[in-house]
């Protein structure tokens, strides 16, 4: 197939960025989308221009790398994937397709479509995570049964690739679903029972100081989201979040 | 230099522990005056600089992804092996050590692996308190499935995201002491040179992959985590950016590596689908625990198949051939990697493929839904005879065990493989060769460490199932954080090391040199069109079988192949911007020169043993024939200024407590 690409370009963080557009040809149905910005990226070096610069690594659906917006859609118009798994079938011939970065205040462009998204990582560091010590001596692994409901419950939660679809994707530019997928994954188990109350403060608090947006409950993150994350996890975490204001 | 691996005396068992309790010791109040560089943050780096900075030293961490948590361990699916022997199924260290010494075929380091045995139940224990989600039984004890090479169930496993589970643990790990200033963590950064200060490891020159600045980091040891160098292959299971960068350029400055030849091929893979083809996935392993493994087994049906006037599902029993079950009726499709990657290749090369391009065979989960199902239907009291309901139930439990990866699967082909067998082929999944390390994990540059997928030391010539989780964190969370202190107890009066010796400046002022040439080269060729050609020389010479002509002409297609990427290869864009084209450039480059090592490597071999096979060297069926008396040793190889030059030295290996043996499935 023959397509129109309408792509983001901006050379870095300082100047303005525009729509370019582009022509491929010979793309194949079975191909991924990401096969087809290399096809593109060959011949704009064959032209002697500067590729498209995207993030991507693992291109099997699991590091979050990618992050591309693409026909108004995180990840574009197939559901749970992100956009290293979508392939070209979703797609005909004589298609326009636009192909923009993820955007939020707190995901700073670096070039074209890559943002910047560490503020992912300080919200983790704010409290993502049990106080115990990797070099001690822990306890036998069995000596704590978890319900095995509870326990699959905090692993749907715990599958979060950490993309920012849910961001990129809500009107207000919200984190919630993210920050309440690990809130939950801990919530659930005893282990992160422990510092539950300091963990939904701090890093609700890490959350709003990133500039994200509140949460308005438009549900367009769960809808979006690659890994089926659940807008109940949010509701997990406002529960967390209010308990643990109270006992503040 | 006479190679010593400095494995304590006494006996296997007491080994680690007499060990830890003479090695020396760097006072808390001393760790504070220390820097640790660690590059990578896979399970073996994350684990690694969330333990050492726990201990109190000073970490900085560096990986080229945006996050630490994207490494490329987050994408192993199946488990991880420990000899918890939860199941009570006879499982126990001694058993996990030899299955691992058998399923590497006599060719790794027997202290090391028994070491790793020892540390393996740790490793459970310290993941359930992080909180990392492992499977569960529905008493609320943890669950264990079975991988190939083992008759035991001693697989810990989170469906198929065990890599994504335990890599986010020590991720949390590491994060905590990101918040408590005991580590740096620099992503998007690429180390391009090893800082060699008195002929010891003093630091590294990495590049801001953002703003392109070239950086100086001084430490009192390196550690390198940087994974494996399947990407020599170009298509792999490994991650686009996975290369071999860290681990090439300190065997330039003078770490010897080991046993590049050794290369796993894993069997269940997506099939390649065309040229157009940037990756490769993987169908976990975990997938043969009720999956079977089968081609026609007539001719005409397997020519039908392909073009299409048949489907699988048309063939009876007696027309399907379980190659695996019939080769190896006591492990059968749990039969180790690389038995069961040359199994299927047999097969296709003779013809029974069953795919376009008649390199792919069929992965059936059809008798594990009717298994499933009609057990469902006897716990629930439902009617048995129920065809439509036995097959609704046994897809549920199908789906709760590896639902993801049939998504993965049907996303990618197209096609539901509920209904129809998965398609696969073998495709290159990991190394288990790379830099030669003794007992501590030391290379043979004072100061400089090597953990995880990198170094060679405990899969010999095959890695079983699950083992690649266990041994990174083993490393990382328990043994090195002893071992690097032994080297680091004289350090404690050395202070702080500057970034203006000469010997930093000189690093510096080369790699800046590199980039320019890239930048400045303006050839006719983009990077990809040579790591593609790399690729097809490596897989076709050096890959699941091989022979002395191939391999001698695969070393002097590398070597031409270089010469003419220097020459040709075009990197768009500047040296002092966020430029994607001009990282891949330097990782080609480096392996361009590995390539050719490994040919060689696998040349001067003449045994086949586990993940290498030598054509010349097999068995009358086919099996791989190992040379004890010639070949039970590591080789080690110097770098002497090409590859062509390096310098083989052999660390032999000896068996005290497992008896050389013919390796043998069947």
């Amino acid at each position: 197939m023959k397509l129109k690409l309408k792509i983001w370009r901006q050379p870095n963080a300082k100047s303005s960025g525009k729509i370019v557009d582009y022509f491929v040809d010979g793309i194949e149905s079975d191909m991924s989308f990401l096969e087809m910005l290399d096809i593109l990226n060959e011949d704009l070096i064959q032209k002697g221009e500067d590729t498209v610069a995207f993030d991507h690594d693992c291109r099997e659906g699991i590091c979050g790398s990618c992050s591309l917006f693409i026909n108004g859609e995180a990840h574009g118009p197939d559901r749970g994937i992100p956009t290293c798994q979508l392939h070209m079938r979703m797609f005909k011939d004589g298609d326009e397709i636009y192909i923009e970065p993820f955007r939020a205040k707190a995901f700073p462009i670096i070039k074209d479509l890559v943002v910047d998204r560490s503020s992912f990582d300080r919200i983790q560091q704010a409290g993502g995570f049990v106080s115990i010590n990797t070099s001690g001596n822990p306890v036998d692994a069995n000596t704590i049964p978890i319900p095995k409901h509870d326990a699959d419950r905090a692993f749907d939660a715990a599958t979060c690739i950490g993309c920012g679809a849910c961001v990129a994707t809500c009107k207000n530019s919200s984190a919630m679903l993210f920050v309440a997928a690990k809130v939950s994954q801990y919530a659930l188990l005893p282990q992160g029972k422990v510092e539950a109350t300091d963990r939904v403060l701090n890093m609700v608090a890490q959350m709003d100081a990133e500039g994200f947006g509140n949460c308005t409950n438009t549900g367009a993150c769960e809808v979006e989201c690659p890994k089926g994350i659940s807008l109940e996890t949010i509701a997990r975490m406002n529960r967390e979040y209010l308990s643990a204001s109270l006992k503040g | 230099m006479a190679l010593d691996s400095k494995i304590p005396s006494g006996p296997i068992s007491d080994k680690w522990t007499n060990y830890k309790d003479h090695i020396n010791l760097v006072n808390p109040a001393n760790k504070r005056n220390i820097d640790i560089i660690v590059v990578g943050t896979g399970l073996a780096g994350s684990s690694a600089a969330a333990t050492l900075a726990e201990l109190g030293y000073n970490v900085k961490t560096f990986c080229f992804q945006d996050s630490p948590r994207r490494a490329h361990s987050i994408a192993a699916q199946g488990g991880i092996n420990a000899a918890k022997n939860y199941q009570g199924d006879g499982d126990s260290t001694f058993r996990l050590f030899y299955d691992t010494i058998k399923g590497g075929d006599y060719r790794s380091r027997e202290a090391n692996v028994h070491r790793l045995a020892e540390v393996s139940t740790n490793i459970i224990d310290q993941c359930v308190m992080q909180g990392v989600p492992l499977a569960r039984e529905y008493g609320g004890l943890l669950d264990n499935r079975s991988f190939g090479g083992t008759l035991v169930a001693r697989t810990f496993y989170a469906k198929g995201q065990t890599g994504q589970q335990l890599l986010l643990g020590a991720y949390s790990a590491m994060n905590r002491q990101i918040g408590r200033g005991k580590i740096k963590s620099f992503a998007r950064h690429e180390m391009l040179d090893l800082v060699v200060v008195g002929g010891k490891a003093r630091g590294i020159i990495a590049r801001d992959l953002v703003s392109g600045e070239i950086e100086r980091h001084s430490a009192h040891a390196v550690v390198i985590a940087s994974g494996g160098y399947g990407n020599v292959f170009f298509l792999s299971t490994y991650a686009m950016g996975s290369n071999a960068t860290a681990a090439w350029k300190i065997h330039k400055k003078g770490a010897f590596f080991a046993n590049p030849c050794y290369t796993q091929i894993h069997p269940t893979c997506i099939p390649v689908s065309g040229d157009h083809q940037s990756k490769l996935t993987l169908m976990s392993e975990s997938l043969r625990n009720d999956g079977r493994i089968w081609v026609p087994a007539k001719l005409e049906d397997a020519k039908a198949i392909r073009e299409g006037k048949k489907k699988p599902t048309d063939l009876s029993e007696e027309e399907r051939d379980y190659y695996l079950e019939r080769r190896y009726p006591s492990f059968g499709n749990l039969a180790p990697r690389d038995i069961s990657s040359r199994a299927a290749k047999e097969r296709c090369d003779a013809g029974f493929g069953v795919n376009k391009t008649g390199e792919a065979v069929y992965l059936d989960f059809a008798d594990a839904i009717q298994r499933y199902g009609k057990e469902q239907a006897f716990v629930k009291g439902l009617d048995a005879n129920d065809k439509a309901l036995i097959i609704k139930l046994g897809r549920a439990v199908v789906a709760s065990k590896y639902g993801n990866l049939f998504q993965m699967y049907e996303k990618i082909v197209d096609e539901d493989p509920y209904t129809s067998p998965m398609m696969i082929y073998p495709a290159v999944h990991y190394t288990m060769g790379g830099t030669w390390v003794d007992y501590n994990l030391q290379t043979t540059i004072p100061g400089c460490f090597s953990i995880g997928e990198s170094n060679f030391s405990d899969h010999g010539a095959n890695r079983l199932g699950a083992s690649a989780l266990m041994q990174g964190l083993a490393d990382g969370y328990f043994v090195l954080p002893y071992t690097i202190g032994d080297y680091l107890a004289p350090e404690i009066k050395t202070g702080p090391i500057s970034t203006d010796l000469p010997e930093f400046v000189e690093a510096e002022k080369k790699v800046k040199a590199q980039i320019e040439q890239f930048i400045n080269n303006k050839g006719t060729k983009s990077v990809d069109y040579f790591h593609k050609k790399l690729g097809k020389i490596m897989w076709n010479n050096v890959g699941m079988a091989r022979n002395a002509k191939g391999l001698t002409d695969a070393i002097e297609e590398i070597a031409a192949l270089r010469e003419e990427f220097y020459k040709e290869v075009r990197v768009p864009g500047t040296a002092d911007s966020f430029n994607p084209e001009l990282a891949k450039a330097g990782r080609v480059a480096d392996f361009l020169e590995l390539g050719e090592l490994f040919a060689k490597d696998a040349l001067h071999r003449n045994e086949s043993c586990g993940g290498h096979f030598r054509e010349e060297y097999q068995t009358e069926d086919g099996e791989a024939q190992r040379d004890d008396e010639n070949f039970a040793y590591v080789a080690a190889w110097e770098y002497k200024g090409k590859p062509s030059d390096a310098v083989l030295h052999k660390e032999p290996l000896i068996y005290e407590n497992i008896k050389l043996a013919t390796r043998s499935y069947k």
